[in-house]
């Protein structure tokens, strides 16, 4: 806390609700652990002390339970893809995908004659941010992260919509 | 070593090796009919002693031939390896099985199963190994065409341009 030690009395922070809630939200989404394939190398890299996944506040979960983004890293495979969609059905509320990798994305070099890999995750569940790249590297992967963090910084999970 | 190896063979197992006017020197060209016998042979005999299976590989030679499966086997002992090649049937694909002598041959021939659909006789376990089961198919057969989709899910030939 250091400067900010014992310099003020009781404080009130007057804010939206909503905003609070995204902005609590958005730095801390943790992760789903999960490599695929070469991509997943990058992802631990990314996770490891040099970049350092925590100081953005996101760090892994193994359960699908605890996370709230799925990183899909790496080449998903026709006898994964069903298991990544169930995985992705047992996340909890709110759930973010994020495609990491040619491969996630589009099928990368197994496109359009891999008899065995999806042709991108999109093809199975939502994804809110492509990265691509054949791996994309650390830094890659951080800044779609924080396009992440952006994103959810500017949900408004509690207003109504569709007023009419 | 091949040729030693098939000489012996015609000896010991008349009419065992496919026809040819020699014997060539990468391989030896088998009928499936007694391969498990000769298999074992090849293990216990003492100057041969192959107690090596190292590979097992299914080759597709075009829609109009047949498939093949070969056999790599190298001797730990006299350090001398040979190469085995049998072929079936592309109709009707059927090679006795080699996995009660070699016991790492039960997933080689798994696996070729899996890409080649060659059924594997006596096999104690003949499923597939890398795709998933119920998957329609050889996919490293020539003649193999792709399925439209899989349990739902769409695969696209190829991939529309993105907007
Ligand atoms: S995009 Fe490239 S590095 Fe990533 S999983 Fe696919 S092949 Fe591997």
């Amino acid at each position: 806390m250091g400067i900010l030690e014992n310099k003020f009395q009781d404080n009130i922070i007057v804010a939206k609700l909503d905003q609070i809630l995204s902005w609590a939200r958005s730095t801390s989404p943790w992760y789903f652990q999960f490599g695929l394939a070469c991509c997943a190398i990058e992802m631990m890299a990314t996770a490891a002390s040099r970049h350092d996944l925590e100081r953005i506040g996101m760090m892994p979960r193994s359960s699908p339970r605890q996370a709230d983004v799925m990183i899909v890293a790496g080449t998903v495979t026709m006898k994964m893809a069903l298991r990544v969609k169930k995985l992705y059905e047992q996340m909890a509320d709110p759930k973010y995908v994020i495609a990491m990798g040619s491969c996630a994305t589009s099928g990368g070099p197994y496109t359009p004659h891999g008899y065995h890999v999806l042709k991108g995750v999109d093809l199975i569940i939502p994804v809110d941010v492509y990265i691509p790249g054949c791996p994309p590297r650390p830094e890659s992967l951080i800044e779609g992260l924080i396009k992440l963090q952006e994103k959810i910084r500017h949900e408004r999970p509690l207003t109504r919509k569709n007023v009419s | 070593m091949n040729v030693d190896v098939a000489k012996k063979l015609t000896e010991v197992f008349p009419g065992c090796l496919v026809e040819q006017d020699e014997f060539p020197e990468t391989h030896i060209q088998l009928q499936p009919d007694q391969w498990s016998k000769i298999a074992s042979y090849l293990k216990e005999t003492e100057e041969l002693s192959f107690d090596s299976c190292m590979c097992i590989t299914g080759v597709d030679f075009g829609e109009e031939d047949d498939l093949e499966s070969r056999y790599n086997l190298h001797s730990m002992k006299h350090n001398h390896k040979i190469e085995v090649r049998i072929s079936a049937n592309r109709k009707k694909p059927i090679i006795p099985t080699v996995s009660h002598v070699w016991q790492i041959a039960n997933w080689f021939e798994r696996e070729v199963f899996d890409m080649f659909g060659i059924k594997f006789k006596g096999h104690p376990d003949l499923r597939r190994m890398l795709l998933p089961e119920d998957w329609v198919g050889y996919p490293l057969r020539k003649d193999y065409v792709g399925p439209d989709s899989y349990h739902g899910i769409i695969i696209p030939k190829v991939k529309e341009v993105w907007e």
